[in-house]
């Protein structure tokens, strides 16, 4: 954020276009860099959250799996806070989704 | 060693045949043997901004066809001997060509040439594949829009992919007072975005349009116009000169210019 952008925000103003650009240019290339579309990316995010849950109990709430580009790679991150772990992991159909 | 640049975009219309005139005729001048070559063949334009559309003979076609030798279809150019252009063909090469056909043509002209710049049609359909398949470098041309850089990096991964490097990004259309006003992308926004480095930085100059009219580069006359002399920079920066990148949006220019510098301090 620059100096700008936040007295245009503490002003209720529209921020500067140039940040809007630069903020829609990474998210849209982030999908264009993975060839991931949003359907695709909320499929996989909830098979994630699935197997993952099965070993430890998570905040679903909470979690939180997205792209992330930096230098033209973009990694997959997956932001999961573990409430505790099982002691067995779960069948794989039982787990809640 | 001949270096064969493509010089491409994705996206239409952002430059990419008025920097290949321009660097052409500049890197000529500057003393390296150049040839340009229009891969444009749907709409050629190359020849017209070179102002060489009235002395073409022979095109790539014929030479491919081998109904003529490759200097009878290279037009030198009058002012600056040490350039020639070979012309692109019919547009119904497009249905043919093939990216062998393309290393072809430039391999004849890597053997006469210092350098060979290709000017690459628009888009990432056959025609860029087939540039694409005759290049080892690449200048990727976009200016600061949303546009212009998405389609940049998709053509910036498909350069990668085919392992041309190095891969090195001009800016074009450049206005410097909207880029200090936070209206217009800034010049490190484009390049950490497309994380490539900066070959060069070519403000918007109505001075383009004049020597587009006329038929002659900026570069031939040693115009000091802003764009001439940017370009005249990607041509020394090609062959190996040190020379300092400026900002033009953050050159001093007064109360209101420090003002705007102020704005865009990054805060977090
Ligand atoms: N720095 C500049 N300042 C002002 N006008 C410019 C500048 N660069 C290019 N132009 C103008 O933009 C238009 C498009 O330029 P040019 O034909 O070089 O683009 P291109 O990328 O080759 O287009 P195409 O994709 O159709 O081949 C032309 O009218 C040209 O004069
Ligand atoms: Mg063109």
């Amino acid at each position: 954020m620059t100096l700008r952008d936040l007295i245009d925000k503490l002003l209720g103003r529209q921020a500067a276009s140039a940040s809007t650009a630069r903020q829609r240019l990474q998210l849209v290339l982030a999908h264009d860099r993975s060839d991931l579309n949003p359907e695709l990316l909320e499929q996989m995010r909830r098979e994630i959250l699935e197997v993952v849950s099965r070993y430890v109990e998570i905040d679903l709430d909470e979690g939180d799996v997205s792209l992330e580009t930096e230098d033209r790679v973009t990694a997959l991150v997956a932001n999961l806070p573990i409430k505790r772990a099982r002691t067995t992991p779960l069948p794989a159909s039982a787990a809640p989704a | 060693m001949s270096r064969t640049i493509l010089i491409c975009s994705g996206k239409g219309g952002v430059g990419k045949t008025t920097l290949t005139a321009n660097l052409g005729i500049a890197l000529a001048r500057q003393g390296s043997s150049t040839a340009v070559l229009d891969a444009d063949f749907g709409l050629r334009n190359l020849d017209l901004l070179l102002g060489l559309e009235n002395r073409i003979v022979y095109t790539a076609q014929e030479v491919l066809a081998e109904s003529c030798r490759l200097e009878q279809a290279l037009v030198r150019h009058k002012q600056e001997p040490n350039l020639s252009l070979l012309p692109a063909g019919n547009p119904r090469m497009l249905e043919w060509l093939t990216p062998d056909d393309m290393q072809k043509i430039v391999g004849l002209l890597e053997d006469r040439f210092d350098f060979v710049l290709i000017d690459c049609p628009a888009g990432i359909e056959d025609g860029f594949k087939n540039a694409a398949a005759a290049s080892k470098e690449a200048i990727v041309v976009t200016t600061p829009e949303v546009s212009a850089v998405r389609d940049a990096d998709r053509v910036i991964g498909l350069l990668q992919t085919r392992a041309i490097e190095p891969i090195q990004l001009v800016l074009n259309r450049v206005r410097p007072r909207m880029m200090a006003n936070q209206e217009m992308l800034a010049v490190s926004d484009v390049t950490d975005i497309l994380a490539l480095p900066l070959l060069g930085l070519v403000v918007e100059d109505e001075q383009v349009i004049v020597s587009t009219n006329r038929g002659e580069p900026l570069t031939l006359n040693g115009s000091r116009s802003p764009a001439g002399l940017a370009y005249n920079n990607v041509a020394r920066r090609l062959r190996g000169e040190e020379v300092p990148i400026v900002d033009p949006s953050k050159e001093p220019q007064g109360m209101r210019a420090k003002l705007s510098r102020l704005m865009q301090t990054k805060i977090f």
